[in-house]
């Protein structure tokens, strides 16, 4: 079906649509639904959305008078709904926002910040892995300030044929870049059949952890790509090298039918990917190979690396009329127990250093490579634009990695790519610098 | 103004109302915010809307996803329009000539993919084209092809959309084709039996001769509506692999509500209507009459 279907089919749909646009306004007019009875609107996406209803007969129990509404919204529509709510003015009193969202919907001042709320809680932000929490501070023009409070964590680790790199020689997993593409190589030449890693070519992840562990993407105050620049080429180079070397395929995950089968039936050795997996490699590896995987923090350029910090965050609108009771229901979330019940519901990892004591996170193996990533994760670019620079990257690393372009002229274009969107960037720095400035 | 003017137009009068708030004024509106560079920092501060004039425009045509997304929309609308209106055609024809027994049912069931929602037909659809489990994978397996990935691989995704949209909206022009097809007058067909017309000759002589004025305005209603291809990637393949299906409006869609350039997007709405419109102009004139009357 095209757009002109779903708008309008013939003059009766119009005006069936003109009378339904009416009953809308007029229900506005009576007030929002939402702050009739004092409902608590929170919205959360996908599984965590129903897996929340689950924890909220506990909350319910210590708060009775705050009664909570979960709208569930798919992640795959949900940033347009966010920013579409925002400019219809529906948004819910809270929300649980991606946190490479956050920066912006605070470029859109959409969120409250939560330094006060903390500070007056028993929440101590030193609990929380700084990367992770980090993400959640953005800078405005009174300083730097809190918008979200982490949920859930999400990183890039290596999972690895266990069996397979002993084998060739490399027990221990490795702690620098040479050691990988040694260990790799050790497993490519002792069987043809076995790609060293698999890095699908459409996600930007893995090559976006290798870039933040040399430096900074972006430059002059997030204004303009440094993509050009040396540290990320070193990082482009090492990872356009193992495909250059034949230690990965060249697939993208639409090639794949199935990650799972291929890891089991050793297609590949190495794997970088997140959280998520340690459930599904439990579930789809077949018994026998259970004992043959195992998780490791990144490989840095020479010694452990950072990795990307991922995941969701727990965030209060400006326009909400019930902060003080959508404060207590992001305080209960954040609660270490009911992060560790969060956790057993969904196998999403809480971003709480002392949630982690529970002993199915502290006595898991796979879980604990997390643990120590978790120290060493890092935030992505905090600006409105950045999702789309990340897949722009990737797009530019396919070029390299498929010899359609080298390195040079790849990264070249991609910052004048860069420099071109972010043009209105730079023309609002010098306003508000030009604004400062003493006459 | 004479009494029955003065009563045409207040009959007229709500109808025009409805005409100029829905339809002009968000055309004007749309025009005026591509000539700006309304983004997520205007939405946010409207002090930050700058007056860009024609620069929109000129990215755009700059911008080698619109290039593609644009080919991607030419090639639905060459093969697909073709391919829809001989299966309409070729549908009324079949339950015009009443060899089918259950005229009024086959009628029935090749409307009802029209009127079904395309969401929940697209998720039938994507069991039906699923590589390893899907009914039209094992058909073919059945005849020895080896099995197609449909919706990721770039080659096939196009043809699997336009599969899915022409089965989806064949029945429209069909109905349409059908009421043409029963006006036609009987006596054209006993005299051309008479003068010793077949079958053949009855169709290229008599029936589409006839049908041309029908044929025409379906041709033009359906252009326009498949140039505007947008729900069907967006619920199967979200544009993907690798961009394939990324049509004009899908391009649009992104830039507007996904990364909210309402300025930018307001161009490719205005480059894609000036489109249509040439392609639509072009198609009148196939309905003048050959004898210039």
């Amino acid at each position: 079906m095209r757009l002109r279907e779903l708008g309008s089919g013939s003059r009766r749909d119009a005006l069936r649509g003109l009378a339904a646009g009416a009953a809308l306004v007029a229900l506005g007019g009576c007030g929002r639904r939402d702050d009739r009875d004092g409902v608590l609107n929170f919205w959360a996406m996908g599984r965590e959305a129903e897996v929340v209803a689950e924890l909220l007969p506990a909350f319910r129990a210590r708060h009775p008078d705050i009664e909570v509404h979960v709208q569930q919204l798919p992640w795959t529509a949900a940033h347009e709904k966010l920013l579409t709510a925002y400019a219809g003015g529906s948004l819910p009193d809270l929300c649980q926002l991606g946190n490479t969202w956050l920066p912006e919907l605070t470029a859109l001042d959409a969120l409250e910040p939560l330094d006060e709320r903390v500070d007056a809680s028993a929440i101590a932000r030193d609990d929380y892995y700084a990367g992770i929490l980090d993400t959640n501070v953005m800078p405005t023009t009174g300083g730097n300030r809190l918008f979200g409070l982490p949920w859930y964590v999400d990183t890039r680790v290596l999972f690895y044929r266990s069996d397979l790199v002993r084998a060739a020689g490399h027990p221990t997993p490795p702690q620098s870049w040479p050691e990988w593409l040694a260990a790799m190589r050790a497993v490519r030449q002792r069987s043809p059949q076995t790609y060293g890693v698999l890095l699908p070519l459409n996600e930007p992840d893995p090559l976006f952890a290798l870039a933040l562990q040399q430096g900074a993407l972006l430059r002059e105050d997030d204004t303009r790509g440094a993509f050009a620049q040396p540290a990320f080429r070193r990082a482009l180079g090492f990872y356009a090298g193992i495909f250059a070397e034949g230690l990965a395929p060249t697939m993208t995950n639409a090639q794949i039918a199935n990650v799972w089968d291929e890891f089991g039936r050793g297609l590949f050795a190495y794997y970088v990917s997140g959280p998520w997996n340690i459930g599904e490699f439990r579930r789809r590896l077949p018994r026998e190979r259970q004992g043959d995987w195992a998780t490791a923090p990144l490989p840095g350029p020479d010694g452990p690396g950072v990795s990307t910090a991922g995941g969701s965050s727990l965030v209060i609108f400006r326009s909400s009329r019930k902060k003080a009771a959508a404060w207590r229901l992001i305080e209960f979330l954040s609660e270490p127990a009911t992060m560790q019940r969060f956790h057993a519901l969904t196998g999403n990892l809480p971003p709480r250093r002392t949630a982690w004591r529970s002993p199915e996170l502290a006595d898991d193996a796979p879980s604990q490579a997390f643990a120590a990533q978790l120290e060493r994760v890092r935030a992505a670019p905090k600006l409105p634009e950045w999702e789309r620079i990340f897949q722009e990257m990737q797009r530019a690393a396919e070029r390299v990695v498929q010899r359609v372009q080298s390195i040079d002229a790849a990264t070249t274009e991609l910052d004048a790519w860069v420099d071109a969107l972010l043009e209105k960037r730079r023309w609002l720095r010098a306003r508000t610098l030009a604004a400062a400035a003493p006459r | 103004m004479t009494r029955s003017g003065i009563v045409g137009w207040t009959l007229a009068a709500p109808a025009l109302v409805v005409i100029a708030v829905f339809f002009a004024l968000p055309v004007v509106i749309g025009l005026a915010l591509s000539l700006t560079d309304f983004d997520l920092y205007a939405l946010a501060d409207l002090s930050t809307l700058r007056f860009v004039g024609l620069d929109n425009y000129l990215r755009l045509l700059q911008t080698p996803l619109f290039w593609q997304a644009l080919g991607n929309t030419l090639y639905f609308v060459a093969v697909g329009v073709p391919l829809s209106i001989a299966l309409s055609l070729g549908a009324a024809l079949l339950l015009n000539a009443g060899v089918a027994r259950w005229q009024a049912f086959f009628r029935t069931a090749l409307f009802a993919p029209v009127v079904t929602t395309v969401v929940a037909v697209a998720v039938i659809w994507r069991y039906l084209l699923h590589t390893r489990y899907g009914l039209i994978n094992q058909t073919l397996a059945a005849v020895g092809i080896d099995p197609i990935d449909w919706l990721g691989d770039p080659h096939w995704s196009m043809p699997a959309i336009i599969v899915f949209a022409t089965w989806k909206n064949f029945g429209y022009n069909m109905v349409i084709l059908l009421a043409a097809l029963q006006a036609v007058p009987r006596e054209l067909y006993e005299s051309a039996r008479v003068d010793g017309a077949g079958t053949l000759r009855q169709f290229t002589d008599v029936t589409f001769p006839m049908l041309t004025p029908t044929l025409v305005m379906v041709a033009i209603m359906t252009v326009a509506g498949y140039f505007q291809l947008f729900a069907e990637p967006y619920v199967m393949t979200q544009g993907g692999p690798l961009r394939s299906t990324v049509s004009v409006l899908y391009f649009m869609y992104e830039e507007g509500f996904r990364w909210w350039n309402l300025g930018f997007a307001s161009a490719v709405a205005f480059v894609l209507f000036v489109v249509i419109f040439a392609v639509s102009a072009g198609l009148w004139r196939f309905d003048r009459d050959p004898e210039g009357r």
